[in-house]
């Protein structure tokens, strides 16, 4: 195959695909094991400093913010995360000083909330580094490569522009139409998160709604943290296995770990929380204010449960989940012109 | 009826959606312009969100491509493989993007203003702006209209229009017969010219004139047969206003 063009971003978490064959023989139990955890737990074992890591879900929506509050507590430095549509987890990361270069489908923005001034100010500042660009499918896709045990995955995206050329995938001449076609490498991330709504505690898991790229982003990671709404009766899981969108044999923990989306939504459950979003996104127009927000959220508590205590408890949780069965208006302090 | 720009935009954007059509649609304008398509005249326009959400009955503004609202009562909640795949695969007519900067070519910037490793503005980047552009049918970008964004040379081409002119998509390896169908702003409507590519002006909103277009556009712009917008209508604004955004949280107040 002739290479037509190669991008120049930086390869991140490739692999030979036999290496790979190799770490999920000798790493990836297939028994069922009870593998619950505390979250401390999880991120002592399964992290480290330089790692290269994805969170789960959507960047606001199905969040673990209990594995990001917990890697910010325990100092995780120099990190580089997959900004697959990452928004309020990257921008909470880059505060807390655990991610220092992003490989960058979409991030510094807060979608209808408008951009992301601490993310933005890291950035533009030389903070943080972006190592490569991306789009949404092509990461998509990179880790389907990974979840498939392939070097590469082809696609009919990034050709034509700076998004390829600042990207780590190539464009070949495709054998079978003889037209350009780009090839994307495989991702296979050193840890993921992934929230999910219930799973069994060996890992077997549902998830309620869109699954965004995490069936894929599960296969592809080397190491797996399930934090769940619920651990579930085997039961409930085998009573429906076509429900099962990410098994046992691919997790390495399982954290129970209630409301860990907010302030992100929680499909089904709670809307996010735009009260606590807009706090967070006026104080982070400063590293000051970035600061306050850390001591007061982070470090000011021991866990998550004290975390939810103090973003306002049931109450605050019982009003979220009335906002996701749309039987309350939505207060969102950031869309207030004029503030 | 007066109105304020925004809601100007969202009518006419609405009004370029056809029904029994499917559409890939982004955060915030787009948003809307669709649900009142809906609405309206398209009560069979297939939306599509890139988390996977498909044909959502919409009951408020989604805050996120990727939230809950975006399959409201859908019928499917999918993936983004899927629904990145499904427009591989040619289901999806319409694209709909935002964008801070676009070329005569309908080239789009979402990535950086200035340079890429020492940017003065860092912007989200792609997110699925590059796979809408590349393999939707057809484009509709909507974004504000002057000469800091409609420009003669992009700082960084985030999502293809025509690239560099005529059978520049073809070359470049993209599926064939897409690229970018109109852009909409708050002075007028734009097409491409179907011989060079080059964006041409076709239509132009009350009280805008042609030169008012022109002096807000840093490169040269092919002039159509230019017609006027009609005002948004009394019963579009109602809907906007009561039905879709009443709290003003993308239209103002």
């Amino acid at each position: 195959m002739k290479v037509l063009a190669e991008g120049q971003g930086e390869l991140c978490a490739w692999m030979h695909p036999d290496e790979a064959r190799r770490w999920m023989r000798d790493n990836k139990t297939r028994a069922l094991v009870d593998k619950q955890v505390t979250i401390k737990e999880a991120v002592e074992r399964y992290t480290k400093d330089g790692d290269y890591f994805a969170m789960g879900g959507f960047g606001h929506i199905r969040l673990s913010m209990n594995g990001i509050y917990e890697m910010i507590r325990q100092k995780r430095r120099n990190l580089v995360m997959a900004g697959k549509t990452s928004v309020h987890d990257v921008d909470i990361l880059i505060g807390g000083g655990v991610v220092d270069r992003i490989d960058c489908a979409y991030a510094h923005g807060h979608e209808l909330r408008g951009l992301s001034p601490s993310g933005r100010r890291a950035t533009e500042s030389g903070r943080v580094k972006i190592v490569a660009e991306l789009s949404n499918a092509a990461f998509q896709w990179r880790f389907r490569a990974a979840a498939m045990g392939l070097p590469w995955y082809p696609a009919r995206v990034m050709m034509g522009t700076d998004t390829f050329k600042y990207s780590s995938a190539k464009i070949v001449e495709d054998p079978f139409t003889g037209l350009p076609i780009t090839l994307l490498p495989a991702c296979y991330p050193d840890f993921a998160f992934i929230h999910v709504h219930r799973c069994d505690k060996y890992g077997n898991c549902q998830i309620d709604g869109t699954t965004m790229e995490d069936v894929e982003l599960a296969r592809a990671a080397k190491r797996l943290i399930i934090t769940t709404e619920e651990i579930v009766d085997d039961e409930v899981i085998t009573s429906e296995p076509g429900r099962t969108v990410i098994p046992h044999f691919i997790v390495d923990a399982v954290v129970e770990s209630h409301y860990a989306s907010h302030p992100g939504n929680m499909p089904g459950l709670y809307y996010s929380d735009e009260v606590h979003m807009a706090e967070w996104l006026s104080l982070s127009r400063t590293d000051e204010g970035v600061q306050e927000y850390m001591d007061k959220y982070v470090f000011g508590v021991n866990d998550f449960e004290e975390y939810l205590e103090l973003v306002g408890g049931e109450e605050r949780i019982d009003y979220l989940a009335k906002l996701e069965r749309l039987e309350v208006p939505l207060d969102a302090p950031w869309a207030r012109r004029g503030e | 009826m007066s109105y304020n720009t925004t809601e100007l935009m969202a009518c006419v954007s609405s009004r370029a959606l056809e029904d029994r059509k499917s559409i890939f649609v982004g955060t915030g304008l787009p948003i809307i312009a669709t649900m009142l398509a809906q609405k309206l005249h398209a009560p069979d326009l297939l939306v599509v969100f890139e988390a996977g959400g498909i044909g959502p009955k919409l009951p408020t503004i989604p805050i996120s491509v990727g939230d809950s609202r975006t399959f409201h009562k859908a019928v499917m909640a999918a993936s983004m493989d899927y629904v990145m795949g499904m427009a591989q695969a040619g289901l999806v007519d319409y694209g709909f993007l935002g964008a801070a900067q676009i070329d005569k070519y309908g080239n789009l910037n979402t990535t950086v203003i200035g340079d890429h490793d020492s940017p003065k503005v860092r912007l989200p980047g792609s997110g699925g702006a590059n796979d809408l552009g590349s393999l939707c049918h057809k484009t509709i970008t909507l974004m504000r209209h002057d000469k800091i964004r409609f420009v003669n040379k992009l700082d960084y081409l985030t999502t293809p229009g025509y690239l560099t002119g005529p059978e520049a998509r073809e070359a470049a390896g993209l599926p064939s017969e897409t690229g970018p169908h109109r852009v909409i702003s708050q002075l007028g409507v734009m097409g491409f010219d179907e011989e060079s590519k080059e964006m041409k002006l076709l239509q132009v909103h009350p009280g805008v004139t042609v030169d008012d277009v022109i002096e807000n556009t840093g490169f040269e712009m092919l002039i159509g047969n230019v017609k006027e917008t009609e005002p948004p209508t009394e019963e579009e604004l109602r809907i906007l206003r009561e039905e879709i955004d009443p709290s003003g949280i993308v239209l103002g107040k």
